[in-house]
């Protein structure tokens, strides 16, 4: 369960930047090869985010599709797995998206 | 529980140095709430004025706003309540991993300027990273100085190994934790100091999934795969073994009696990473770790030649 992990850096960093005020909304993207499932994070939230500033927060989570460019080829293609090939047979591969974990942007309560 | 403070937080890291029976508790406090309000008890002393007495002048008073400075700004929340705005969105663009891969950054910096080599060994459990360590140790001990840092949720057994086949060796227990991090490995160097150009084993907590998203400044990771194993190991856990510059097969002699393809396993791994070593041996018959040794003299070698440039 390395999403527990990883939602306490969240909601350690949020709080950080929140400084004090009170998070309403969360946005994170998480990439479809990131190894990370937006389910479990969702999950962790609820536990790690209580009592603190993000305590009832709504998470938004962006999937991003996986995005490569072949090394043999140059063509570019959409990677449902980490072992997609290319179209022209090749497995050499720059992976280009899908492997975000990122906090995109908070939403802070003024009133 | 805690071998120092008799607690029984499961969660605590601890790391121990094997060499002195030290052993420290890393802190890592969860995100609490860090603004505490105290109100305290406000006493307002109320006085009643009593203004006695009447204004029945007369005279003009020319008012004048010269040379005062009146500020009507409203207050930010009020401002909002105008706009009907009653929250901001801010743009925080954060890596969430940020934090570890910059320490790992530091570790990757500290061992180039002291030209170790240092690996990162992950595998399921029971592969026998163990064993291939103990053997290495016996066995370039005459060549070059290592060190190990050992992950395991619990237990320092495997440091105690480590320090029997003699090297020193630091064991982190991560508690529930599933996978060393980058200020683990940190604090590991503090105990071990490891020495110029020598080889750092940093053995990662058994687990083919999380290890592989945690840089903690290596050099390479090496993945250990026994053949007790399924052959198809690369293609269900392949965020690993796309991480992985070398993949040791290790338990070779067991290999006549069980179902194990060993290249068929090694194509598979080429399918997720088409880079990948591949070394086959047994620690235990000793066959195949000449190729072993040779991978490790050549990474050693590499890094002299980098530092030299």
């Amino acid at each position: 369960m390395h999403e527990m992990g990883i939602t306490q850096s969240i909601v350690a960093i949020v709080t950080e930047q929140a400084a004090g005020r009170k998070v309403k909304r969360l946005t994170l993207e998480i990439g479809k090869l990131a190894a990370i499932m937006p389910d479990a994070i969702r999950f962790c939230f609820d536990v790690v985010a209580q009592g603190s500033t993000l305590d009832g927060a709504v998470l938004d989570i962006v999937e991003i599709p996986g995005r490569a460019r072949c090394r043999d080829c140059g063509s570019e293609l959409m990677l449902a797995d980490m072992f997609d090939r290319c179209d022209c047979g090749s497995r050499s591969l720059d992976r280009l998206a899908g492997g975000e974990l990122n906090i995109k942007s908070m939403e802070l309560e003024t009133l | 529980m805690c071998k120092t403070c008799g607690c029984d937080n499961d969660a605590m890291i601890t790391v121990t140095n094997l060499q002195t029976g030290e052993a420290e508790h890393m802190d890592r406090p969860g995100p609490e709430q860090r603004h505490e309000h105290h109100h305290g008890d406000h006493d307002h002393q109320h006085h009643d004025h009593d203004h006695g007495h009447h204004h029945d002048h007369d005279h003009e008073h020319p008012h004048s706003h010269a040379g005062h400075d009146h500020d009507h700004a409203p207050q930010p929340a009020a401002l909002a309540a105008v706009a009907g705005l009653h929250a901001v969105t801010i743009d925080l663009e954060r890596a969430i991993l940020d934090k570890n891969d910059r320490l790992a950054e530091r570790n990757r910096a500290w061992f180039e300027g002291r030209e170790i080599l240092a690996l990162n060994l992950v595998s399921s459990p029971g592969a026998g990273k163990t064993t291939l360590l103990e053997r290495t140790i016996r066995d370039l001990k005459g060549e070059t100085a290592i060190s190990v840092i050992e992950g395991d949720q619990q237990t320092l057994n495997d440091a105690e190994r480590i320090k029997a086949a003699g090297a020193p060796a630091v064991q982190v227990n991560t508690g529930t934790g599933c996978h060393l991090e980058a200020d683990m490995v940190r604090r590991g160097l503090d105990f071990l100091r490891p020495a110029f150009g020598s080889l750092l084993m940093i053995e990662n907590v058994g687990n083919l999934v999380c290890p592989a998203l945690f840089d903690l400044g290596e050099r390479a990771k090496v993945v250990v795969l026994s053949v007790t194993e399924g052959d198809d190991k690369p293609l269900k856990y392949p965020h690993m073994f796309r991480a992985a510059e070398l993949m040791i097969i290790s338990k070779i002699d067991l290999a006549p009696h069980v179902d194990f393809d060993l290249d068929r396993c090694e194509a598979m791994a080429r399918e997720v990473n088409p880079e990948i070593r591949s070394i086959r041996l047994s620690a235990r018959t000793g066959e195949g770790l000449a190729d072993w040794y040779e991978w490790l003299r050549l990474a050693q070698h590499r890094i002299t030649l980098g530092a030299a440039e």
